[in-house]
């Protein structure tokens, strides 16, 4: 909302400089974007006289002048403008100074041979108008010497401020000095509106016809002013619009445009002599539609009100009129319309068709009810003011609707809330101000609201209005109290775990990214998901369209965007949610990873110790079981079973489960066709654990870690060899190996995995360390080789596996 | 006599010749060996009266005692010297480049490592963290939180929908961390401290805008928390936060529609290239909107609104982030690229605490 200085002090009598205004404005929640002050830029443009205008010597199109500025001697100045001759006045600036129009700061210059020592201006040039066909041209009586800005009336700052949802009562001019005036910057002035007298009653009757639907609007009111002349609008009123952005019309529209500024009250003008019969207020029916004076047509609907006469619709209820009726200058007879409408429809209607217009703005924010016929009358003198005419007798449709709702204020709601303790007549001050009307006494105050304030519902409100009037600087800081403990731990067990699983994939080199929770259709499809209670309505683009089912699609795009920018070793990964469906639970923590290239956790790249191979599925396992080991988990009691979704190469691949009922995640290669799909190359290697599934750890009655049993027995190792087809998982061979002796046996290694041609077509020889730990002594050879026995056995039963010989 | 001093002089010449451990041990073998030269002459004393024994025995015996102390020094001295051959053979070039650890390239990204920040201070005010779904239902979004009906961030150029269901009921993605507030009032009575940090969506995707933030919600509901409380909290958190002495704040009156009376907090600050200097200079910068819950959504939570009362405030993650650590552009967060997430982001072990400090 835009409004000049000297418009705000016609409201409020103030003698306060633009800078109290302006943090006062801020102060009381009207936050100042900008105050734009013409005159302060222009401070260094000064009117000057054109002594002499000789030919340049070098250029057809200069001439060098010689320049009185008031100062000193006469400057030598070169000018291409066609109208710089002896003995005008225009505007001068001198080297240094910056000229807004072009940019650019000046500086001494030699132009084709001659010095020039400043510039005349155009109106362009110091951005007042588009005029650059000359220099600017003063009359005789302007005084030479002087800032062009102040004697041109330019100094007067356009102040912009920022007005909330909830104060509508600031989209005029006259509700932001009330405002002013509360916070002590000076008297607000009586904007009370005297009527104007009518002739006659107003021939265009007004009629509501919403049949048996909600009307959209509670009251209406018309009246007719004959003879009118519609030209230009006064400077003082043009003046005023062109400050704020607007560009002045005609006197009809110019008055509409300022009433809609000064005072909130957005009004329209129908040209009556092209209005045929009465006006109605309904709802348009679908199928019609209207030329608006934005030139567009639109097409309308029943949920939108329209204001129709014998020839259909001509105007869009509170948003913008009609082409036809539409005021020109050849209006003589003018029909004024102040109206009040439903915001909530205004503001679907509006933004239905497209249509942002100052109207529309605040209808839907709230204009002030009571102000409907004052404004009207505002209207008409303003009108006849200007344009002449006779006004007829006002007719009404519907009825303003009365303010009716009361506060009880306890002032002790001041101190509760905001933790100041103003007194009561402070308090009574402050409202009464903003137009509240305030009765009783402590300990509770009954506060009439005004008309003009539909965001006033309650106690909190009117603090709201005391604390921001008095101003909030007031309130002191206040610690808020510390638990008088230690504090205490406040983090949940997956809040941990994910702080936790961040910290672990980092130590181990893979770098944390945050990507989009939204991936493309096909892709959430190809890693489960893409079901249509996850797809988003409205998405901002396809690539961005479905809840990610898996944070692996984000992060193996991500790789290859790396790849593509130049790291093609890349390591990344993500902590956070995936959706699984849209209940709040189906949403779950993820910790996932994916390597690139030779992204190893020891290094990647070629090396002079040897170069980093290409990553598979072992490096995404590590990954997987390192974050596990981080979270506490037991490493050695999860089953890690071959193969994993889709997704995943189906033979480079496992998932990691606690039982089939409760798998934790995946890791492996990936699938070619996911690959091909996502248009990425490898090698990757990934893994994904939902934390989620991971047990919570049984609640002890203290920390104690249980004692550490040292044997004092020396362990005797075995190795064995076995050969095995292809296909048998080493873990089973392990596996079998430990129940061989489950009390002797405490542990079992893989050291050495071959195949070759001697072992035979689809075979492999595992080499394995078993260690065996007396409990009460030395073992002997015999019980060894019983146990050695026992693994063989064991082993060989297990898998069919030949012990190497 | 003179013998035996020829034969030490020999001896000797031939231990000082001996130039490593094998011809030392040949020297000894021939000297005090069996056979040895020395030992030959020791030998030889049995054959002798009592009388030439007593001259040739101590002679004899010295000389031994001699040559075998000069074999033990000549062979320190030849270890020695073996040691620093092997040694100098053994040297390898140290300035051959290794490759970087796991720490070293690993990272943190900004917004967990903000996150913790956040956490770590607040936790030691008592504040727990709360958390609720990204997909969220209107109720919790919009209507529990005194948004009217036809509130524009209803509408779709705001906000993201999934399509209705059979019911015309649609979820969405939340446009804030609030809806955690009401989850937070329905799950646990007063007095309630919680931080709610998250992820936000909204229909914005331009230069300072992207259609995934986060954000983080804040909620203290009790019987008597008012605005200085609130002020007193703000400030608190940004000197610890911003790890300066001192801030200056302003606190504007604004408007949300789940508080009342609303704020929006400016803190002063200078801005010096890509550096926000807090708490000098002239430049007032936004960073977040409070107010005291506003009574309708006390009332929502089943509470009385004239016995609770308390305050939220909501701040941007990646702000405040960006503000503290210098990036310019938030885009950059959500792009994955590990030249900015390796330049941005922490080290594995840097874990953010009060004791030790946030970002020491």
């Amino acid at each position: 909302m835009k409004f000049t200085l000297s418009w705000v002090k016609e409201h409020l009598e103030t003698g306060a400089s633009i800078e109290a205004i302006g943090e006062a404005l801020t102060r009381v929640g009207l936050e100042v974007e900008e105050i734009e002050d013409k005159a302060k830029a222009l401070q260094a443009f000064t009117i000057a006289r054109v002594l002499s205008a000789e030919q340049h010597p070098n250029a057809d199109r200069l001439r060098v002048c010689m320049v009185d500025t008031g100062s000193g001697a006469p400057v030598q100045v070169v000018c291409g403008a066609p109208n710089a001759r002896a003995g005008i006045k225009s505007v001068f600036s001198p080297p240094g100074t910056y000229i807004p129009g072009k940019d650019i700061t000046l500086s001494v210059g030699t132009i084709r041979g001659v010095e020039s020592h400043g510039m005349l201006c155009s109106a362009a040039e110091l951005e007042l108008s588009e005029d650059h066909d000359g220099i600017i041209e003063l009359p005789e009586d302007a005084p030479v010497g002087v800032a062009y800005a102040d004697w041109a009336g330019l100094a007067d700052p356009v102040i912009d401020i920022a007005i909330t949802p909830n104060r509508s009562d600031c989209l005029g001019v006259y509700g932001v000095a009330r405002d002013l005036a509360a916070a002590g910057l000076g008297k607000l002035r009586d904007g009370a509106v005297a009527p104007v007298a009518g002739n006659g009653t107003c021939p265009v009757a007004v009629r509501f016809d919403f049949g048996d639907q909600p009307a959209l609007s509670p009251a209406f009111g018309l009246r007719l002013i004959r003879g009118v002349r519609n030209g230009a609008s006064p400077d003082w009123m043009q003046a005023k619009l062109r400050a704020i952005g607007l560009r002045p019309i005609n006197a009809l529209v110019d008055i509409t445009n300022f009433l809609t500024y000064d005072r909130n009250r957005p009004l329209h003008v129908f040209d009556a002599a092209k209005v045929a019969g009465d006006l109605v207020v309904r709802r348009a029916r679908a199928g019609e539609s209207i030329l608006a004076l934005d030139g567009k047509t639109y097409a309308l609907d029943e949920t939108m009100c329209v204001i129709a006469d014998d020839n259909g619709v001509e105007s869009i209820a509170g948003i913008m009129g009609g082409e036809a009726s539409g005021c020109s200058a050849e209006t003589v007879d003018v029909l004024v319309e102040s109206a009040l409408w439903e915001p909530l429809a205004i503001a679907q209607a509006g933004r239905k068709l497209g249509i942002n217009s100052d109207a529309r703005y605040r209808f839907e924010r709230g204009v002030d009810p009571a102000f409907m016929l004052p404004g009207l009358e505002l209207a008409t003198r303003l009108i006849v003011e200007i344009c002449g005419g006779e006004p007829s007798d006002v007719v009404v449709a519907g009825a303003v609707p009365e303010p009716r709702l009361v506060i009880a204020f306890p002032i002790s709601e001041v101190k509760r809330l905001a933790g100041i303790e103003p007194t009561i007549d402070e308090i009574r001050a402050v409202l009464s101000a903003l137009g509240f009307t305030v009765s009783g006494d402590a300990p509770a105050l009954t506060v009439g609201v005004p008309s003009w304030r539909p965001d006033i519902e309650g106690k909190a409100d009117l603090v709201e209005e005391v604390i921001r009037i008095l101003g909030i600087d007031r309130i002191p800081a206040t610690p808020l109290p510390k638990s008088d403990d230690v504090t205490r731990p406040v983090l949940t067990l997956i809040q941990t775990r994910t702080r936790r699983a961040k910290r672990a994939l980092a130590a181990r080199g893979l770098v944390e990214a945050v990507t989009w929770s939204f991936v493309a259709k096909p892709v959430a499809a190809a890693f489960g998901g893409g079901a249509a209670g996850l797809s988003l309505a409205n998405p901002i683009s396809t690539d961005m369209s479905d809840m990610r089912p898996s944070l692996l699609p984000g992060l193996i795009l991500a790789a290859q965007r790396n790849a593509d920018r130049g790291t093609a070793d890349g390591a990344l990964f993500e902590v956070g949610q995936v959706f699984k469906g849209t209940l709040p639970e189906d949403q779950k923590i993820a910790a996932t990873g994916v390597r690139r290239g030779t992204a190893t956790v020891n290094g990647s790249g070629r090396h002079w110790q040897g170069a980093a191979k290409s990553v598979s599925v072992y490096d995404a396992k590590a990954d997987a079981l390192a974050v596990l080991e981080a979270l506490g988990a037991q490493v050695d009691k999860f089953q890690i079973v071959p193969g994993a979704p889709s997704w995943f190469h189906p033979g480079r691949s496992g998932t990691i489960q606690l039982g089939p009922q409760t798998v934790i995640g995946w890791f492996g290669e990936f699938h070619p066709s996911t690959l091909e799909g996502l248009d990425v190359s490898g090698p990757l290697a990934g893994f994904e654990l939902i934390l989620d599934q991971l047990p919570t750890p049984r609640a002890r009655p203290t920390r104690t870690k249980p004692p550490l049993e040292v044997q004092t027995f020396q362990p005797v190792t075995r190795d064995f060899a076995f050969v095995v087809d292809r296909a048998v998982e080493a873990g089973r061979i392990l596996k079998a190996a430990l129940t061989a002796d489950k009390v002797l046996i405490v542990g079992a290694t893989l050291f050495d995995v071959f195949e070759g041609t001697a072992l035979g077509a689809n075979k492999k020889s595992v080499a394995i360390e078993v260690t065996l730990r007396p409990t009460d002594r030395t073992l002997t050879d015999q019980e060894i080789e019983a146990v050695s026995a026992r693994v063989v056995a064991q082993v060989s039963k297990a898998t069919g596996a030949v012990l190497r010989t | 006599m003179a013998d035996l001093d020829a034969l030490e002089s020999e001896l000797r010449e031939a231990i000082a010749a001996a130039s490593d451990e094998g011809a030392l041990e040949a020297v000894r073998i021939a000297a005090l060996g069996k056979k040895g030269s020395v030992s030959e002459q020791l030998k030889s004393l049995g054959a002798m009266s009592s009388e030439e024994r007593k001259t040739a025995g101590p002679a004899l015996n010295g000389l031994r005692d001699r040559i075998a102390e000069a074999l033990a020094a000549r062979k320190d001295v030849l270890k020695a010297e073996g040691i620093a051959l092997r040694l100098k053979a053994e040297a390898v070039d140290i300035t051959l480049p290794l490759r970087a650890g796991s720490l070293e390239s690993g990272r943190i990204h900004p917004v967990s490592q903000v996150i913790d920040e956040i956490t770590a201070i607040f936790g030691d005010l008592g504040f727990a963290v709360a958390e609720g779904p990204d997909v969220e239902t209107d109720h919790y979004n919009f209507t529990a939180l005194n948004f009217p009906v036809g509130h524009p961030a209803r509408e779709m150029h705001d906000t993201f929908f999934f399509n209705p269901d059979e019911n015309g009921d649609r979820l969405l993605l939340r446009t804030h961390t609030s809806p955690v507030q009401m989850r937070t009032m329905e799950r646990q009575a007063p007095p309630i401290r919680i931080i709610a940090p998250g992820r936000t969506y909204r229909m914005d995707s331009d230069q300072t805008h992207t259609p995934m933030f986060h954000q983080v919600e804040g909620l203290v509901i009790d019987r008597s928390s008012h605005i200085g409380h609130l002020k007193w909290l703000l400030e608190a958190f940004c000197r610890a936060f911003f790890e300066v002495e001192k801030v200056e704040m302003r606190l504007r009156p604004s408007f949300f529609p789940f508080t009342e009376p609303s704020m929006e907090v400016d803190i002063r600050c200078r801005r010096v290239g890509n550096e926000v200097r807090i708490g000098e200079g002239d430049d007032w910068l936004e960073i977040l909107g409070c107010g005291m819950v506003h009574p309708n959504v006390i009332r929502f939570a089943g509470l009385d609104p004239d016995v609770y009362q308390g305050f939220a405030f909501g701040m941007g993650i990646d702000r405040i982030a960006m503000l503290k650590y210098g990036m310019p552009d938030l885009r950059a967060f959500f792009d994955a690229d590990i030249r900015w997430l390796s330049h941005y982001g922490f080290r594995p072990l840097d874990i953010p605490t009060l004791v030790g400090g946030l970002s020491a």
